[in-house]
């Protein structure tokens, strides 16, 4: 699979090398080169400068041939707005998009975006655990 | 009208205290305490410190019985989210963002955005009448969700449509001469059998693609 993941955060460096060794080719794209700084040493995939709420930036990073588009950055809108880019103009067939807000990731989910919300995975884990 | 707005900045500001002197009820939501403190000063109480994008806040601001909801921050980013989650969650029934990248415009209108509003794309527009466009033919509008626009084309006296008449002169396809109005300023619905006149205008709407073709067959000579 081809997949092009938004935001080299620590979820997207890491995931970056989970889908490599799995034998997917991954393309990251961040507005900050020092992001890609968190990537491991072994990481041998594309690493690209660019805005992903862009559509020049994502043609760029090759958003056309992806199987799946995967909005990681820090920011809720951010997140959401390239992932309906990614979705409703490039018809990428598996558009992932992560939301901090639950009340916006539940709308959102409702609206029909592949969404998650790290706050109630989170609150979920740490309540089974005590 | 009840309007909430979202964004305290130069935009925001100026819009709140323009629709506040016609009378309507306006809430302007900011994140920051100060510039809403300032603004407070000024207008009154109302404004409301919040992110606008969260629905709490939204829900707080009453924001079900908006009639018009703004969005006007500097990112479009978050004018898209705001507008949104205004229109699905709080079925608000009109819903204006503002947009500084332009292409941005049909993605916020597919994703449910009513109204855009962009300086970038008004300023392109009025350098494009200025640069490309004959002076002879002026664009005074595009017709909503289409490709048809509406122009004014004057008549010079070394057109060869001068004498015509209107069924004799051949227009692009889909272009009709909707108005016209005579050198003395006289004001004439136009018919089939209406002939030009050197110095008349008309209005016609028509294709945005056959515009040369227009400009061709009502100006050549």
């Amino acid at each position: 699979m081809r997949v092009l993941i938004m935001g080299c955060s620590r979820v997207g460096a890491h995931l970056a090398s989970l889908l490599e060794t799995d034998g997917h080719e991954v393309t990251l794209l961040d507005v900050d080169p020092s992001s890609f700084g968190k990537l491991s040493h072994t990481f041998r995939g594309n690493a690209l400068l660019g805005d992903g709420t862009d559509e020049d930036s994502l043609r760029r990073a090759g958003v056309e041939g992806m199987d799946a588009f995967i909005a990681l950055t820090e920011g809720d809108n951010s997140n959401i707005m390239a992932a309906q880019i990614a979705k409703s103009v490039f018809n990428v067939p598996k558009v992932i998009c992560r939301v901090y807000d639950p009340i916006r990731e539940e709308l959102y989910r409702e609206l029909g975006l592949d969404t998650v919300c790290p706050t109630t995975l989170l609150a979920e884990s740490l309540r089974k655990r005590l | 009208m009840y309007i909430v707005i979202i964004g305290a900045g130069n935009v925001g500001y100026h819009l709140a205290k323009a629709v506040l002197s016609k009378g309507h009820e306006v809430l302007l939501i900011d994140r920051d305490a100060t510039t809403l403190e300032r603004i407070e000063d000024e207008l009154g109480s109302i404004s409301l410190k919040g992110d606008g994008c969260e629905a709490n806040t939204l829900e707080e601001a009453g924001t079900a019985r908006a009639d018009l909801f703004v969005a006007v921050t500097d990112q479009d980013a978050d004018n898209l989210v705001a507008c949104q989650i205004a229109k699905h969650r709080f079925k608000v029934p009109r819903t204006i963002a503002r947009m500084s990248d332009v292409k941005n415009d049909p993605l916020f209108k597919k994703l449910g955005v009513d109204v855009t509003v962009s300086s970038t794309i008004l300023i392109l527009q009025y350098i494009e009448n200025q640069t490309t466009r004959p002076p002879l033919l002026t664009r005074l509008a595009v017709l909503r969700g289409s490709d048809r626009e509406i122009v004014d084309v004057k008549i010079p006296p070394t057109s060869a449509a001068v004498g015509k008449k209107i069924r004799d002169i051949s227009l692009p396809q889909n272009s009709l001469i909707i108005l016209l109005i005579r050198q003395d300023e006289r004001i004439q619905l136009p018919t089939p059998a209406t002939a030009l006149e050197a110095g008349d205008r008309v209005v016609v709407v028509g294709d945005r693609a056959s515009e040369e073709g227009l400009h061709r067959a009502l100006t050549g000579s």
